[in-house]
């Protein structure tokens, strides 16, 4: 197990410099210049070159990601060229929003769908399942930041009960962990139905029934519990991909967290910030992956046993 | 027995053509729910193209009419008007085209690239596999929507730009679903039979290979089509995708979005035709996966 950690994420280093060059190269392609953007208006030529070089932006596109890559190593992110701070203490600034969007949203979800799909999966073909199945067709294919301004529209402006932007505090959170996790529950439920479907009819089960365990018993300890594995993969992704994916959301309800910074990096041609920030945001999506995938170990004792070979 | 009778090898293949196809439409039929939603998306095809000639771009979709601002929808202004006075219906209904193209040209940038890489990745394995798989873990390890920003900032605003972001942005999906469905395939005999028989690679990737990989890829494609029009729409929406002032959905909520508490129409339309059409190739998606493969069906 511990082997099989430690080859992940020395996997992980590799992509993750693959990934910086990607965004770093990208954002050297964009048209305008930072520095004219950043010099006062009467720079002279010279003062304009010391400050490519205050800002580590002289020679050409491989020196200066060299440059930034080698410092990156060392675990120095750089300073933003906007905000004229370090690159990671902006991103830690905003980590709280967004780890309490991500969390608050998953958990929305996981009410939602684990309930839902369950049900729907006991009572196959019954008015519930045909429910479920609408509910999580419409929530995959609903514009999660529209969802988003029906529920300001009628729980901010119409209602008055929450705020329609900021992100101050828990009365704030409410609405985008409400959309986002509707968002993220279509798919979860899907899940959820398919593969509870999958096991219901599995011989051990029925051999559960008839020795006598109740149907709850039944349902919670040997179907779900042998149904977790595909639900965990996409608990996973979605949790990963909330970490930085949820940009429109955080638009709408003008919430501060790192997919809003990264857009606004990636406008103002801010290359170490939009850089750090993909950075930082691949390395949690990747963690996210590995603890899903050791969690498998932990749920089902099949695959524990094949790590231990 | 007496029914035996020879028939030729071409007569052969083309009964076995007609015979899939029509199989995969008689089960598509089945499907209610799959049949209202191919209805509509050919009504919003055809709606694209019509809107073509029923519609003077300069005089019905951009030309300002401050008089008739914020008309709230009515008889003659079914979905009202905006802020510049332009009917909403008219400029939903043109809209349609760039929603379905972007969707569409994204798709088959993704799904070319993708199908291919996974061919070559699913055919050769080893080395180049591990290279490719790896190339693929790097752009799924960006979220689609920043990697649409950082593409469109680079390459600049426009409608072209939008499809090819997404296009690449989607594909390493196909990418991973084409070899998923190759690699069973890779050691079968007939694979074998057909390179001692002198068949270049390329010709076993398409013709022996690909076959296999069809039924996935062709439900990825109608899901995927419904998956680029949500992503257009949200950069859109964050004001990069589609330049202002076509009508594009994600752009008019958008621009809507400032108006809402008193005219939330502006709002409403647009973002409904979004969703009727993704609904619409998401349940085709599903009409069509359990039309070709009724063993999945539970």
């Amino acid at each position: 197990m511990t082997r099989y950690i430690v080859r992940r994420l020395l996997l992980m280093i590799p992509v993750l410099i693959c990934v910086t060059f990607v965004v770093y190269f990208l954002m050297d392609l964009a048209p305008g210049d930072v520095i004219s953007q950043l010099a006062p208006a009467d720079a002279t030529p010279q003062q304009i070159e010391m400050l490519r070089e205050e800002y580590g932006l002289n020679g050409t596109i491989i020196e200066r990601y060299g440059r930034y890559l080698w410092r990156l190593l060392h675990g120095d992110m750089g300073t933003s060229f906007f905000l004229k701070r370090p690159v990671f203490s902006v991103f830690l600034e905003r980590l709280p929003n967004t780890l309490m969007l991500a969390f608050a949203s998953i958990l929305v979800a996981i009410l939602i769908s684990l309930p839902l799909g369950i049900a729907a999966a006991t009572h196959h073909r019954s008015w519930l399942d045909g429910f479920s199945v609408v509910l999580s067709m419409l929530s995959v294919s609903m514009p999660a930041f529209w969802l988003g301004l029906l529920l300001i529209f009628i729980f901010s402006l119409h209602w008055k009960i929450f705020p329609s932007g900021g992100s101050e505090g828990l009365k704030y959170l409410i609405l985008p962990a409400l959309t986002l996790g509707t968002e993220q529950a279509g798919n979860l439920t899907r899940i959820t139905r398919s593969s509870m479907l999958d096991v219901i009819h599995q011989d051990y089960l029925r051999t559960a029934r008839a020795k006598g365990v109740s149907e709850k018993k039944v349902i919670r300890h040997h179907a779900l519990r042998n149904a977790l594995i595909p639900i965990i993969t996409v608990l996973g992704s979605t949790l990963g991909n909330a970490f930085g994916g949820a940009v429109a959301i955080e638009t709408v309800f003008a919430w501060n967290g790192i997919g809003r910074l990264t857009v606004m990096a990636i406008n103002n041609r801010d290359m170490t910030l939009a850089t750090g920030c993909i950075f930082m945001f691949t390395l949690m999506l990747n963690m996210t992956l590995l603890v899903v995938d050791i969690a498998y170990a932990y749920v089902d004792p099949r695959v524990k046993a094949r790590y231990s070979k | 027995m007496s029914e035996h009778r020879k028939i030729s090898a071409s007569e052969l293949k083309q009964y076995k053509k007609r015979s899939l196809l029509s199989e995969v439409w008689r089960n598509y039929k089945k499907n209610p729910s799959a049949m209202i939603a191919l209805f509509i998306v050919i009504a919003i095809v055809v709606i694209a193209i019509v809107s073509q000639f029923a519609f003077d771009y300069k005089a019905d979709i951009v030309q300002q009419n401050v008089r008739e601002k914020f008309i709230h929808p009515c008889a003659e202004h079914p979905f009202g008007t905006d802020n510049y006075g332009r009917d909403v219906l008219v400029r939903v209904l043109y809209g349609a085209r760039y929603s379905l193209s972007v969707g569409v040209v994204a798709v088959a940038i993704s799904c070319i690239l993708g199908v291919t890489l996974g061919l070559i990745a699913g055919y050769y394995g080893g080395f180049i596999e591990d290279f490719i798989l790896r190339f693929c873990e790097i752009f799924t390890g960006i979220p689609s929507i920043l990697m649409g920003v950082a593409l469109i900032s680079a390459f600049g605003q426009s409608i072209i730009v939008l499809m090819m972001a997404i296009g690449l942005v989607y594909t390493p999906m196909y990418c991973r679903t084409t070899r998923a469905a190759v690699m069973p395939v890779r050691d079968e005999e007939y694979i074998e039979a057909a390179r001692i028989a002198g068949v270049s690679d390329l010709k076993i990737m398409f013709s022996h290979v690909m076959p296999n990989a069809l039924s996935p890829i062709i439900v990825q494609v109608t899901m995927g089509v419904a998956s680029a029009i949500l992503t257009a729409s949200s950069l859109s929406f964050l004001g990069l995708g589609v330049p202002i002032p076509l009508p594009e959905w994600g752009a008019m909520l958008s621009e809507g979005r400032e108006f809402m508490r008193d005219h939330m129409y502006l709002t409403i339309f647009p973002g409904l035709a979004i969703m009727i059409t993704v609904l619409s190739f998401n349940l085709m998606g599903d009409g069509l996966r359990d039309a070709l493969d009724p063993k999945l069906k539970e």
